[in-house]
């Protein structure tokens, strides 16, 4: 077993010297290439767009009442309803990314707790607790998100706190491991005898050594969130129409795919290249942040 | 050994018992009431009433979850609310569609996975190795959706040669279980090449090529049972990603699956199949995980049953 916890208990790990070694590599450089070109498209969306994300536009359907094909007037065309599809996959990401940040950050936090006091705790605490985390481990995950997403009235914040829901048993699992670990080293024993509470062991020096591994979990956890946020809005039990999410313009226009297809690839390829980003950007985290791992994958 | 088993085997009873609970409870607080979709928007209140009580849903929720726990035991799943049917006989007569589909989808990933982790491992550093690693993570964060249409479009729709939906011969096979296999195929490619990479390391492997055997038999005789063993074991834990998979792949192709089913029965509210399929779902789950519990000593003797 490679121990992962070599970083002195006091080390902060410098942020601008992490960004520089990630810069270094063509991958990752590529994947926050693609997280800023997002993050700016949905923090600048009324900036750059010509319509409204929801305006159904008179122009926007054909003499037929077929959708507009991608270029011309329209960048990436129209949708069933005569929308700008570009305008929606703008706003659209504003959806993807909160839906991100938030449900991530929750489940994030839900994993680090449950999995350092289980770790920490020990006894029957920590037993129930990971008893618990056994059992969710054993649930349909997508099952039980659609299941709570359909219980509830689905709104932008219900679905993120399914998805946090399902979503922190993996955290926890790890945060567990490593909480175990770096309880039985000398140092932790050696805080003890000089008196240090709980709290303060916790606080000061078990947490900032989990420091790295929460960073590359979070990282990661944001591709798998984007990708159950986007196939429950598929479904129809995500964020619902009119708002945008990449997940529901498919939704929405699915039956027509065979004669529209960029309503369906233009939405999928964002879908994809946005984890992708942040699956390229977590992995190389894994390698800054670790050099025990480096090159094992 | 008969310990170990009788261990794991009563865990995985308390776990399934756990996860009826939940879910029972889940399904009990749904704001959207049963009956009113049984009975109607024109129905009296006297026969929602009558309605509630023949269902038993007028009792408090620990009795209702005793009856359901008494007859879950004896394979009663109670019946559908709307199809006046057995939900275990409903189950029944989808499971072999889901059960041929997951297994499709399990073939594709190993043969997909296994094939290019082995590739990247022999290859390990060079540019093949590299594109492989990166398509390997596209492979993972592609939604199965967006692949599912994407491969409908261009070989049922534009090129013809596979069905665009239904089920039925091997040819409806084909394109579902590709979707459903991708993208763990992904993950299992990156497994394999660290695994072959590790395997390619020992001792024993320099010995084989000191006796001077050739590369091909170095490779298939010793250094791929080895590095291939510990992963296929890895297939039990995943059947919960399957389980997900499936709602998804069976909703874009029309595959008649219990995937399908319990889509129907979310969007009508009908408790006893949402539950019957969940129950079933997690079965499998467990028997999953257990079973990667009890190979992997055998495969891996340095594991210890504990």
């Amino acid at each position: 077993m490679v121990d992962t916890a070599h970083v002195p208990a006091q080390a902060p790990i410098a942020a601008a010297s992490v960004l520089h070694r990630l810069m270094r590599r063509k991958l990752a450089l590529f994947g926050l290439a693609i997280i800023a070109v997002v993050v700016g498209g949905a923090i600048f969306a009324p900036w750059i767009v010509r319509y409204a994300p929801n305006e159904q536009l008179f122009e926007g359907l054909t003499l037929q009442g077929a959708p507009m094909p991608p270029g011309g007037e329209f960048l990436m065309g129209t949708d069933l309803l005569g929308r700008d599809l570009f305008s929606r996959m703008l706003y659209g990401a504003r959806t993807s990314l909160i839906i991100g940040v938030v449900a991530n950050g929750a489940a994030l936090t839900i994993g680090t707790l449950v999995g350092i006091t289980a770790g920490f705790m020990r006894g029957w605490v920590g037993a129930i607790l990971m008893r618990f985390t056994d059992l969710m481990m054993a649930f349909p995950a997508l099952l039980l998100a659609i299941c709570l997403a359909a219980i509830f009235q689905p709104s932008l914040w219900i679905v993120a706190m399914v998805i946090a829901l399902v979503n922190w048993v993996q955290t926890a699992r790890v945060v567990y491991t490593e909480t175990t670990s770096l309880a039985e080293r000398e140092f932790i024993a050696a805080e003890r005898t000089l008196g240090a509470s709980n709290t303060r062991i916790l606080l000061r020096h078990i947490l900032p050594h989990l420091v790295p591994t929460l960073i590359v979990w979070g990282t990661l956890g944001i591709s798998v969130t984007v990708l159950l946020e986007a196939t429950l809005s598929f479904l129809g039990v995500g964020v619902q129409p009119p708002t945008p999410s990449w997940g529901n313009i498919i939704f929405e226009n699915q039956t027509y795919f065979q004669a529209a297809p960029w309503l369906v690839f233009i939405p999928g390829a964002a879908i994809l290249l946005l984890a992708l980003a942040f699956n390229l950007v977590g992995d190389a985290l894994r390698d800054v942040l670790d050099p025990t791992q480096r090159g094992r994958d | 050994m008969a310990g170990y088993l009788f261990r794991r085997i009563l865990q995985a009873a308390l776990i399934l018992l756990g996860v009826s609970f939940i879910t029972f409870v889940l399904l009990y607080v749904l704001p959207a009431d049963p009956v009113r979709q049984i009975a109607g928007r024109s129905a009296t209140q006297q026969t929602v009433e009558n309605i509630r009580q023949q269902l038993g849903l007028d009792q408090p929720l620990l009795v209702q979850y005793g009856r359901y726990l008494a007859g879950l035991v004896q394979g009663d799943l109670g019946r559908s609310y709307l199809q006046r049917t057995e939900v275990s006989t409903l189950i029944a007569s989808r499971l072999p569609a889901s059960l041929l589909l997951m297994a499709g989808g399990i073939l594709c990933e190993l043969l997909i996975g296994l094939t290019l982790g082995v590739i990247a491992a022999l290859y390990r550093g060079r540019p093949l190795d590299q594109g492989l690693m990166v398509t390997s993570f596209v492979a993972v964060s592609a939604p199965q959706f967006v692949v599912g249409l994407l491969l409908l479009y261009v070989f049922a729709v534009q090129l013809g040669w596979f069905p665009i939906g239904g089920y039925g011969t091997l040819s409806h096979l084909v394109l579902p279980a590709v979707t459903l296999g991708i993208m763990g195929s992904g993950w299992y490619s990156r497994m394999m090449r660290s695994s072959m990479i590790e395997v390619l390391r020992q001792d024993y492997i320099r010995t084989a090529r000191a006796k001077g055997l050739t590369r091909g038999r170095i490779l298939f005789r010793h250094a791929l049972p080895n590095a291939i063993l510990p992963i296929i074991a890895m297939i039990g834990i995943d059947i919960g990603i399957f389980m997900g998979g499936i709602v998804v792949v069976e909703s874009v192709f029309g595959w008649p699956g219990i995937g399908q089913l319990a889509w129907q029965a979310i969007q009508r509210v009908d408790i006893p199949i949402i539950m019957g399929v969940t129950m079933v779902s997690a079965g499998f789950i467990v028997l999953g995980n257990l079973l990667a519990d009890i190979v992997t000593p055998f495969i891996d003797p340095r594991i210890k049953m504990r």
